[in-house]
């Protein structure tokens, strides 16, 4: 059973994630070839090293998350931190968020899941 | 009742309780013993010495080992088959019978097969009942009579099981005085530690040694008790190490304390229970200690022939004299040991044979038990009890299982592990690691627990340096491990005759050697031609011989042959283990007591329990159709979708345009995957500037939630979209039928419902029934005039019964999923998952209308671009039998010749047609409106079936779902 470094709770069983692939470039559809799109849909590299490659945090934060895993080893190390940074577009503060929440008034509260720095990759 | 006359007088480390006697049945007869006697000390107290009959030859078996892995002594114990007799602890009561025995133990009719022993020669289920292939029938019901193992229990079995995760600094494998010193080490050091041992109580080989043996053991167990932070887990077992030191630990026969049970039967407090403990481990410690191996000779599986370890925890632990008159085979202090042992509990040791000093010993002869011993000087003694101890086998499992690969060391003829291969998170101590006094066995596991502990806090701090409740490590640097010696051995494998190898699966040495001569002469080929290895004893007594042998037949040496691959589990786990405790979570709408109240058929959808329909499924779809009709719909998905980009991820995800939805509109949509399957379909509506209510089907609610997460935080992170699954926020139900709109205006008066106001896929929301914040879409799966309400779950059984009542005098009633059902088939309306599968693209839905591929992207589109000029897709039509009193069943075959051209997907008897109809997936070619296509029915008929202009068979203008 992996322990997967989870950049929002921690350490965590794989059976809290389901495993969504490596991380691969989307063509653009309006000028990709069907080869290239179906390399996108079905070519893995799979190498026998380092791979970068996306989980759902399914039973835990819910969120997609990234990590560097070598496949021999089964080493691990949190990757990109591209994953954690939605919501902050740019940098935004997260305060920024609530900019264009405010033109429905008397909306109920909510609590905003990507409210502080919650432990960074 | 048998007298326990084969019990010794009180032996100073016995583990019986001459107090408490004990009383069972042994093959319908009674029985005695005490508390604290296994099964099989208890019957060898009163003279049984046949337990069991072998696997393929009915050979008569005896103990061998005594333990948990006696291969002999596997036995039903009232519904409970394949117990290990040689571990369980016997109790009152207890109904206890042999296995593998028909009719019975004395008078096995299948010992013939001993006479017909050729047939089962080495891979005879290979060769013996392959042709002729149409005989096969008549073999499998031979060969089932002869499957051994004990008769499972129809019902389940009146136990408890449970699961447990826990997350010890140090676990330790292994209570013997390696374990117990590397956990007190371990501890004293600061780390919380799992001691974990199989036998019913610490101790090891100490328990059945003498008094300097069992001082040291006093010793060991007070440390143990009195250091803080270990927990002691014994009749416990590691079954496997897998990644990151994650360890399944089986508790085997807890008893459950008093309160509730799993039967709901409470405080009996004496129910067996096991518990499956997944641990995430700092570092293990293995301390498996040494299996004694039996010698391979003719006769060595006789009753009456014993390992030395089997003897002593016979005469010592258990107080019974396993003979008469001993013949004792020794090659190291143990055998030495066992003569000693049974000269002072009164047993004549006829002869000593030491291997060290070149004695050896030829067969035991005997017909049913051990009566003489032909030794290698050619003389023979006559003997009920002959005792060998030539050897171990180094239970090497976990270590595999963590990537070692143990090296075989040819001058102590046994395997150790390979210290330089293990990661940082597994160490060894005891006699996996080398040989030494007791003293200098604990002074070696001491300092490998102290370094297990260092290497958990060195890791944690590594972790977080800032975390105070972290203990400092107790030295900075690593302690280095002094290496134990290791005793030379004699190589003592086999005698010049052959014997059995593989005591459960009944291997002799014969066998591997004609296996070889085969051709099957690596050992892993070897053992799954001839099944060495692969019974309930997993190589634990019969791997290293299994080796020696094959090493012999081909000549080379045992290190070079090398062993098989140990895999989990290291010893069995029952499926109620693995299971844990039932535990299903169901879904309920908040309207369950009202439906359960009147009379509903419950559906289970998924997770969801729903009324399938609540007596009479037609005339609840005559109710929609001519008057007005109420569903619950609740388990419909309901996402709440919330931000500036809300219409960027809609045109993203599904397959069709949603640029500009106006405020108050509501529009269907298909998703598709990327290579464009069909994932789900739904309506979504928008409910004010930057807020949207999307629907998904019943099954996909969490599916989509993932999909949609998945472009949000994968490929757009900078949309700004909040998602939120409110499907159990709401209560949601369906009004529809003719009468709905007047039906609605009773208990809505902040909503206009005219028909100009309110047309057809219009969102509103509003108050019903005085309960605010709701939210009103007028859709219509069912093809007529319908409003979804979504209300506050809490207020949902409120809306519901205003509703009913408002709608008395138009002859309202309640509908289930069945009506609902036909009613979307008499629209033509899919359901994804049933009318389409894990292969059907929007290319083949035949709503071409759905799919824009004039948008610059969605999910899917290149894909679904190319099949749209591929024609060649399956399509989904409308299909009416010629036969309209013909409903064919759903997954009828389309036939056109031989081949398989489509199938019928959704198919029912319409009530409003009087006829019966359906959708189906056909080929291109055949779905032309008006097309006669076959269908194939189950019973094998043919029948006529025409593809229909639209997908709708009723209203296909879509009249009455817009007035």
């Amino acid at each position: 059973m992996l322990l997967l470094p989870c950049p929002w709770c921690g350490p965590r069983n794989d059976s809290e994630f389901r495993y969504v692939g490596e991380a691969r470039r989307r063509p653009d559809p309006a000028h990709t070839s069907i080869q290239d799109w179906r390399a996108y849909l079905y070519d893995r590299a799979n190498p026998c090293g380092w791979v970068t490659e996306h989980w759902f945090h399914r039973s835990g934060c819910r969120r997609f998350v990234t990590f560097e895993r070598h496949t021999l080893t089964h080493e691990l190390r949190s990757g990109d931190a591209r994953s954690i940074t939605f919501g902050r577009p740019g940098g935004t503060s997260p305060g920024a968020q609530t900019s264009w929440r405010a033109d429905e008034p008397g909306e109920r509260d909510r609590t905003e899941p990507w409210n502080g720095e919650g432990g960074g990759a | 009742m048998s007298t326990q006359r084969w019990r010794l007088p009180p032996r100073p480390g016995e583990v019986i309780d001459r107090s408490a006697p004990i009383r069972f049945t042994w093959r319908g007869r009674p029985y005695s013993g005490y508390a604290g006697d296994t099964i099989a000390s208890a019957l060898a107290a009163s003279g049984v010495r046949m337990f069991s009959r072998s696997l393929k030859y009915h050979r008569p078996r005896g103990l061998l080992t005594a333990s948990y892995h006696d291969p002999g002594v596997l036995v039903q114990v009232g519904p409970e088959p394949n117990v290990r007799g040689g571990h369980r602890l016997a109790e009152d009561g207890m109904d206890v019978r042999p296995q593998n025995v028909w009719p019975n133990l004395r008078f096995d009719v299948k010992a013939a097969n001993r006479l017909v022993g050729r047939f089962l020669s080495p891979g005879f289920y290979y060769k013996t009942f392959m042709r002729p292939r149409r005989l096969w029938p008549a073999y499998e019901h031979v060969l089932q009579r002869f499957a051994p193992g004990g008769s499972v229990p129809d019902a389940p079995p009146p136990a408890y099981y449970d699961k447990r995760y826990a997350h010890p600094d140090v676990v330790v494998a292994g209570g013997g005085p390696a374990g117990m010193a590397a956990a007190v080490a371990a501890a004293q050091a600061g780390a919380r530690v799992l001691l974990v041992e199989e036998e019913h109580a610490l101790g090891g080989h100490l328990r059945w040694g003498g008094d300097a043996d069992r001082g040291a053991l006093a010793n060991l167990v007070a440390a143990v008790g009195a250091t803080d932070g270990i927990e002691v887990l014994t009749d416990s077992v590691v079954t496997g190490r897998y990644d990151g030191n994650w360890l399944a630990i089986l508790e085997r026969s807890r008893r459950t304390g008093p309160g509730p049970t799993a039967t709901g039967d409470s405080g009996a407090g004496s129910l067996p229970a096991e518990r499956l403990i997944k641990a995430r481990a700092g570092t293990l410690v293995v301390a498996a200690g040494l299996i004694e191996r039996p010698y391979v000779f003719a006769g060595n599986d006789l009753p009456g022939v014993l390992l030395s370890t089997g003897a002593r925890r016979l005469l010592n632990l258990y107080a019974v004299r396993p003979g008469e008159r001993a013949v004792v085979l020794t090659a190291n202090a143990d055998g030495d040991a066992a003569a000693a042992d049974l000269a002072a509990a009164g047993v004549e040791v006829a002869r000593v044979l030491d291997a060290r000093r070149g004695h050896g010993l030829v067969r035991a002869r005997g017909r049913n038990r051990v009566q003489a011993v032909d030794c290698s000087d050619g003389r023979t003694v006559e003997c009920d009890l002959l005792v060998t101890a030539t050897g171990w086998t180094a239970p090497t499992s976990l270590l595999n299982m963590a990537g070692d690969r143990p090296v075989f060391d040819p001058r102590a003829n046994r395997f150790f592990a390979d210290l330089e291969r293990l990661g940082p998170d597994v160490l060894v101590a005891g006699g996996l690691a080398g040989d030494g006094t007791v003293a200098e066995l604990v002074e070696h596991a001491r300092a490998v627990g102290r370094e297990a502990a260092r290497r958990v806090a060195e890791a944690r701090r590594r972790r977080s340096t800032s975390d105070a409740t972290v203990p400092p490590p107790p030295d900075g640097a690593p302690e280095p491990v002094p290496a134990l010696g290791r005793d030379e051995h004699p190589p003592m494998f086999t005698a010049a005759t052959h014997g059995m190898v593989d005591f459960a699966e009944d291997v002799s040495s014969k066998d591997l050697v004609s296996a070889v001569a085969e051709g099957y002469d690596s050992a892993e080929l070897a053992k799954r031609y001839t099944t060495a290895t692969m019974g309930p004893t997993q190589g634990k007594l019969e791997l290293v011989n299994t080796v020696a042998v094959l090493a012999a037949a081909t000549d080379r040496s045992i290190a070079v042959t090398g062993t098989t691959t140990w895999r989990p589990p290291y010893a069995p786990v029952t499926l109620g283990a693995l299971a844990g405790r039932r535990f299903e979570p169901v879904r309920h709408s908040p309207l369950q007591p009202w439906h359960e109240a009147h009379g509903a058929r419950p559906l289970v959808a998924g997770t969801w329990i729903r009324p399938d329909h609540y007596g009479d499924p037609v005339s609840e779809v005559r109710t929609v159709r001519e008057r007005v009709g109420l569903i619950d719909v609740t388990p419909i998905g309901k996402l709440d979708l919330y931000g500036p980009d809300v219409p960027k991820l809609l045109n993203l995800v599904y397959t069709n345009k949603w640029s500009r939805l106006e405020i108050g509109r509501v529009r269907y949509g298909v998703m598709c995957a990327e290579d464009g399957v069909v994932l789900d379909d739904g309506v979504t509506g928008r409910l004010g500037e930057h807020r949207y209510l999307m629907s998904t089907t019943s099954s996909g609610a969490e599916t989509v939630e993932e999909w949609l997460q998945n472009w949000l935080q994968l490929e757009h992170t900078d949309w700004q979209v909040a998602v939120t699954p409110v499907t159990t926020a709401y209560a949601s139900m369906n009004l529809a039928g003719p009468h709905a709109r007047e039906v609605l205006r009773r208990v809505v008066d902040d909503v206009d419902l005219d028909p100009e106001a309110f047309p057809y896929l219009r969102v509103r929301t509003g108050s019903v029934a005085g309960v605010a914040g709701c939210v009103l879409w007028r859709i219509g799966f069912t093809g007529e005039l319908s409003y979804e309400l979504h209300v506050p779950a809490g207020f949902g059984l409120a809306v519901w019964e205003a509703l009913l009542a408002a709608g008395r005098d138009f002859g309202i009633g309640v509908f289930g999923v069945e009506a609902q059902r036909i009613l979307r088939l008499e629209k033509g309306h899919l359901i994804v998952g049933q009318d389409t599968d894990g292969l059907t693209t929007a290319a083949s839905l035949g709503m071409d209308w759905v799919v824009k591929l004039d948008k610059d992207d969605f999910a899917g589109k290149p894909e679904l671009a190319w099949r749209q000029q591929h024609d060649g897709q399956l399509r989904l039509v409308a299909l009416q039998p010629v036969d309209g009193s013909l409903t064919p069943p759903e997954a009828s075959q389309i036939l056109e010749g031989h081949s398989i051209v489509g199938r019928v997907t959704s198919s029912r008897w319409s009530p409003t047609l009087g006829r019966s109809i359906g959708l189906a997936l056909v080929a291109p070619h055949l779905a032309t409106p008006g097309t006669e296509v076959t269908v194939h029915l189950p019973d094998g008929r043919d029948v006529p079936a025409v593809v229909q202009p639209a997908h709708a068979h009723v209203d296909p203008e879509g009249v009455r779902l817009r007035e």
